[in-house]
């Protein structure tokens, strides 16, 4: 309920630093720089647990990854799953992708604005 | 590390220490107990899984979907590890250069034992498993041993499951320290989380049997070892146990250890021994 008033600031907030740095470019590219990383077997994989738009033989193991934007309207949370979601659910299959090395910082954060286009 | 172990282990222990206070033995809180965990790791499936036989868990990714059941029965008919099973057993008969043969290394000449193996040696005070001790029969009649990994070891170990199916796998841990103290070891690899993908091998054959990791269904850890050795197509040939672990840690980006090393020959006791009382199953075929 909250995300909805709050989405354009986001889109003026990400627009203004886009603009500061090369232009709206950047951030198309990083919303597909983040699916490529996503699906990279060698990267995040995230296909093998979870059903995502746009990819091929997902697994079933984590839960699909859509309305992201609604469940999960502040970024810094999906960054944390990302990271290490062991710090959630200490049982979790999901790999701590931050924390153990296998996605730095800047990846990390492409992934998150592919993740809220879902 | 250690919170996370007893967690997944929750209902292992749980049972554990029902079965401490209901025992009439006396046994001290912290005593290693297979049979109660035997007991224990078998009810957490078929608690999980109502509806799947208790005998179909040898069949792996198959007790747990229909579809995929149905398409292995009809392989069946013409199964691909039929060329490894005549190899086998031409190897198994075909004598050493000494003139002696597999026959005179194992208890009733190899036939019908494979859910025996595998064993608690007390005079080497080590796990023995099938694979190593046809190795060591025939080094010790001059042989060179074979690769653990490969179609030679896979043929041997497919005949002589072959001799055992429907038998009841009967692994046995003698009342000694060493014994125990191989079976806990095992217990503590199998639930580990390890490598850079932070799995143990519980998190996939506990946590996930029946989901699907990519295009591949995922086998239940009970009674995982009653099909080996097993034809995979994605390996285009046969897998022996060795083989088996081997992939799992490296696909997973863990370190694997050197075939029938000590923690994996304790791996294989412990899955072994929680699922007696299931039939031998192999050798399997998996798509
Ligand atoms: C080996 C399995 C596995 C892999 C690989 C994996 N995840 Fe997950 N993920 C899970 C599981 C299981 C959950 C369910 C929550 C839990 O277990 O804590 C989950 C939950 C999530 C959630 C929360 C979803 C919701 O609806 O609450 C997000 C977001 C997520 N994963 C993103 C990713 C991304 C992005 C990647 C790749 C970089 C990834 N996951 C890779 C297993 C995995
Ligand atoms: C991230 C997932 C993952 C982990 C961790 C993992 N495995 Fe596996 N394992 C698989 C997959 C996928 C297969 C092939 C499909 C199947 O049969 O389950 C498999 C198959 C097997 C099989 C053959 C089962 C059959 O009937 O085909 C055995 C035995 C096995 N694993 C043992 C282990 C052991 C022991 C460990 C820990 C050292 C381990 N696995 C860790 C994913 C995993």
């Amino acid at each position: 309920m909250t995300a909805f008033p709050r989405t354009p600031v986001l889109y003026l907030l990400l627009a203004i630093a886009a603009g500061l740095a090369a232009g709206p470019v950047r951030a198309q590219s990083a919303v597909a720089d983040g699916q490529k990383l996503a699906f990279d077997r060698g990267k995040g994989n995230c296909l093998t647990c979870h059903v995502i738009k746009g990819g091929d033989l997902p697994g079933t193991i984590g839960p699909e990854l859509k309305d992201i934007k609604s469940k999960y309207p502040d970024r810094n949370e999906l960054v944390a799953i990302i990271f290490d979601e062991t710090k959630r659910n200490p049982q979790t299959m999901m790999p701590p992708f931050g924390r153990n090395r296998i996605l730095t910082e800047q990846e990390i954060s492409a992934i998150v604005d592919f993740l809220q286009t879902l | 590390m250690k919170a996370r172990f007893f967690l997944l282990l929750g209902s292992v222990s749980a049972a554990l220490v029902a079965f401490a206070l209901t025992s009439p033995r006396v046994i001290a809180a912290d005593k290693v107990d297979p049979a109660a965990d035997a007991k224990a790791f078998q009810d957490f499936f078929f608690q999980k899984f109502p509806t799947v036989k208790h005998d179909d868990f040898v069949n792996g990714p198959y007790s747990m979907n229909e579809d995929m059941k149905r398409q292995w029965q009809e392989k069946e008919e013409f199964p691909p590890y039929e060329f490894a099973l005549d190899a086998g057993k031409e190897m198994f008969a075909t004598p050493f250069k000494n003139g002696k043969t597999y026959a005179d290394c194992f208890p009733n000449g190899g036939i019908g034992i494979r859910q025996n193996y595998p064993y608690f040696d007390e005079k080497e005070g080590k796990v023995v498993t099938l694979e190593l001790a046809l190795n060591r029969c025939r080094e010790a009649n001059g042989e060179a041993p074979y690769s653990y990994v490969k179609d030679e070891m896979a043929s041997l170990t497919a005949y002589m499951a072959f001799t055992s199916r429907g038998k009841p796998m009967d692994i046995k841990i003698p009342d000694d320290p060493r014994a125990l103290a191989a079976f806990e070891n095992g217990k503590r690899y199998f639930y580990t989380r390890r490598g850079q993908m932070n799995f143990s091998c519980a998190s996939c054959h506990v946590q996930s049997p029946g989901e699907r990791i990519r295009a591949e269904i995922l086998a239940p850890a009970l009674g995982i070892l009653n099909a080996m050795p097993i034809y995979r197509s994605e390996w285009s040939g046969m897998g022996t146990t060795s083989r088996r672990f081997v992939t799992c840690n490296s696909q997973t980006r863990a370190v694997p250890l050197e075939p029938q090393a000590d923690e994996y020959r304790d791996v294989e006791y412990f899955l072994s021994y929680v699922a007696n009382g299931l039939p031998i199953s192999g050798p399997g075929a998996r798509p």
